[in-house]
């Protein structure tokens, strides 16, 4: 449990931001100067509150009135973009670093299943220096873990590492979310991590919330077209192994995914840009597209642009976006009532931006 | 070859033990002094530096008559430490140790602060954000990343002290098996008409001691260059 208030001047921006988190993943997304990083800098403790408040697991870290609890007291684990390993220390003392600092009775966190979770048992006696990237970023996550905070704060762990260290970490981060109960402010700027792994999204712009939901209600708005996106959830079935397809079953049909993507029965969750949408009043035959949803448009709404973005509610009660043309919309008469089918490329769907 | 002295042997042996002892406490005065100009952030910090480096730029007998207004048995200091602790510098061995750690202090807090600022401040945030106090951290992550730095600057330092004349001199004079250091039994012996022999010997193994301290600093911070890549 987290509570954040923070009104307070930088420079020459003003940061108003209210928000408050629960036991699972709360994202804090926004463009870079969005006051995201600044967000986490004050729950640390690195800059000092000198109006609002912040309150972790019932203790007030801060408050407007002079309480400012000192960084390493607040027992708040921070995972840096970088991974800040301590070069002279194996990866060993890396990991029992925290430990050190942790009162007895508070080391809830053992070594054995964080050390099996995230892989590392083999770079055990390893330096920092020996490492990659991703290897290094997997001890650091560890590390933060193995000092058992209250909470976890991870400010753009993975936008220095490569996309498929990316999906080598990102997993770890969703097991570490579902196996140890700390609660994680996770900073990102970028949408497929936030979708994979919060429960709850705080967009901010300019200093200040402009959104607040969970993944699914908070990227059905945006202001360009090319950012709206659908997340449409459902289970991987049985993949298509000669034509290397993967199927996620959900209720308004099948969405193909590029690659075999495993395991079977996994709750996964698709993001589907607007753009990659298209809408059939018909059935469609004789098209390539592969993925076929069946829903009722819910709203149209009034534009005199080009385009304009229809949402279309599926079977099932999830949401599809699709950015198709006004004289589109006009032909097919599409209104809110109206049977459709949306079609999304299936080459749009693939895990890897996950 | 023409030997030394029984006098000579004494000068250099207790060049070296007035050489380590300041070392000894030179190093820790030194570290503490780097920490505060290379994180601290105070007013009069510039000034500060800039005490701790007069010694530098001074004429050697200006920081040697410094040190005898201040900590001679009637200086400011000297009177205080004798009336009470009973603890006298003027004239003695430890006299010479206190001249060679001011003397030897800037170039030893140099060589520290280069280094401890060469310690990424992130690593030291990190540290905070696992637990670690400011003292946790400073043994634990700032020393440690430092010690190339520090025995460096004690390398140079301890050169530094066996070389130091001037404000030795000034400080505690030039006594027989008690303040006479190589570089004072130089200057008597070439100050005397049958000494030449004895002074070139004696110059030739300072500058011996001198270079292996230099090669000795330069082959640490390679070591370490090489053990940090």
């Amino acid at each position: 449990m987290i509570d954040v208030e923070i009104h307070q001047r930088l420079g020459g921006f003003q940061l108003d931001v209210d928000f408050s988190g629960d036991g699972g993943v709360t994202a804090l997304f926004g463009p870079s100067g969005s006051g995201k990083s600044s967000v986490i800098k004050f729950i640390a403790g690195l800059t000092r509150l000198r109006s609002g408040r912040i309150v972790v697991d019932g203790a007030v870290m801060a408050d407007g009135e002079g309480r400012h609890v000192r960084p390493h007291r607040r027992r708040i684990g921070v995972v840096f973009q970088e991974a800040r390993l301590f070069p002279h220390l194996s990866v060993r003392h890396n990991l029992r670093y925290g430990r050190l600092f942790t009162p007895r009775g508070q080391r809830h966190i053992a070594e054995g299943p964080v050390i099996e979770t995230l892989g590392i048992g083999h770079l055990l006696d390893r330096h920092p220096s020996t490492l990659s990237g991703g290897e290094q970023q997997r001890v650091s996550l560890g590390r933060a873990l193995l000092a058992s905070p209250r909470l976890l704060l991870m400010d753009e762990p993975l936008a220095s590492l490569d996309a498929p260290r990316r999906l080598e970490i990102l997993p770890l981060i969703e097991a570490l979310r579902d196996e140890f109960g700390i609660p994680i402010v996770y900073v990102s700027h970028a949408v497929e991590e936030v979708v994979r792994l919060a429960g709850k999204v705080v967009v901010l712009e300019g200093g200040k919330v402009a959104r607040v939901g969970s993944p699914t209600d908070v990227f059905r708005v945006a202001a360009d077209r090319f950012e709206i996106m659908s997340v449409i959830e459902g289970r991987l079935g049985p993949p298509n192994g000669p034509f290397q397809l993967t199927p996620v079953e959900t209720p308004a049909g099948i969405v193909w995914l590029n690659g075999l993507v495993r395991p079977l029965g996994r709750e996964v969750r698709v993001l589907v840009h607007a753009t990659d949408v298209a809408l059939a009043t018909r059935r469609p035959e004789g098209v390539t597209i592969r993925t076929v949803l069946v829903g009722t448009v819910a709203d149209v709404p009034d534009g005199s642009g080009p385009s304009v973005t229809v949402d279309v509610a599926l079977d099932g009660g999830s949401h599809i976006a699709a950015s198709v043309t006004r004289a589109a919309v006009a032909e097919l008469d599409l209104k809110p009532g109206r049977p459709v089918f949306a079609l999304v490329k299936s080459v749009a769907l693939d895990e890897r931006p996950l | 070859m023409p030997d030394l002295s029984p006098d000579a042997w004494t000068a250099i042996a207790l060049s070296f033990k007035v050489a380590a002892v300041a070392t000894l406490w030179g190093v820790p005065v030194s570290t503490v002094l780097a920490l505060i100009l290379a994180r601290g952030r105070f007013p009069g910090k510039a000034l500060f530096d800039g005490l701790i480096h007069l010694p530098l730029v001074l004429p050697p007998v200006v920081t040697g008559y410094a040190l005898l207004l201040l900590l001679g048995r009637k200086g400011l200091i000297g009177a205080f430490l004798d009336q009470h602790f009973g603890i006298v510098f003027a004239f003695r061995w430890t006299g010479a140790v206190v001249a060679a750690v001011v003397m030897s202090l800037p170039i030893i807090v140099r060589a520290i602060r280069l280094s401890i600022e060469a310690v990424d401040a992130r690593l030291e945030q990190a540290s905070g954000a696992l637990g670690a106090g400011p003292f946790a951290t400073f043994f634990l992550v700032t020393l440690p990343l430092s010690l190339p730095g520090i025995l460096v600057g004690a390398t140079l330092g301890f050169a530094k002290a066996l070389g130091e004349f001037g404000a030795t001199i000034t400080f505690v004079s030039n006594i027989p098996g008690e303040t006479r250091t190589i570089a004072s039994a130089i200057y008597t012996a070439s100050q005397s008409p049958e000494g030449d022999g004895e002074a070139l010997l004696l110059s030739v193994i300072a500058a011996c001691i001198g270079l292996a301290a230099l090669v000795a600093s330069e082959v640490i911070a390679r070591w370490f260059r090489r053990a940090s890549s």
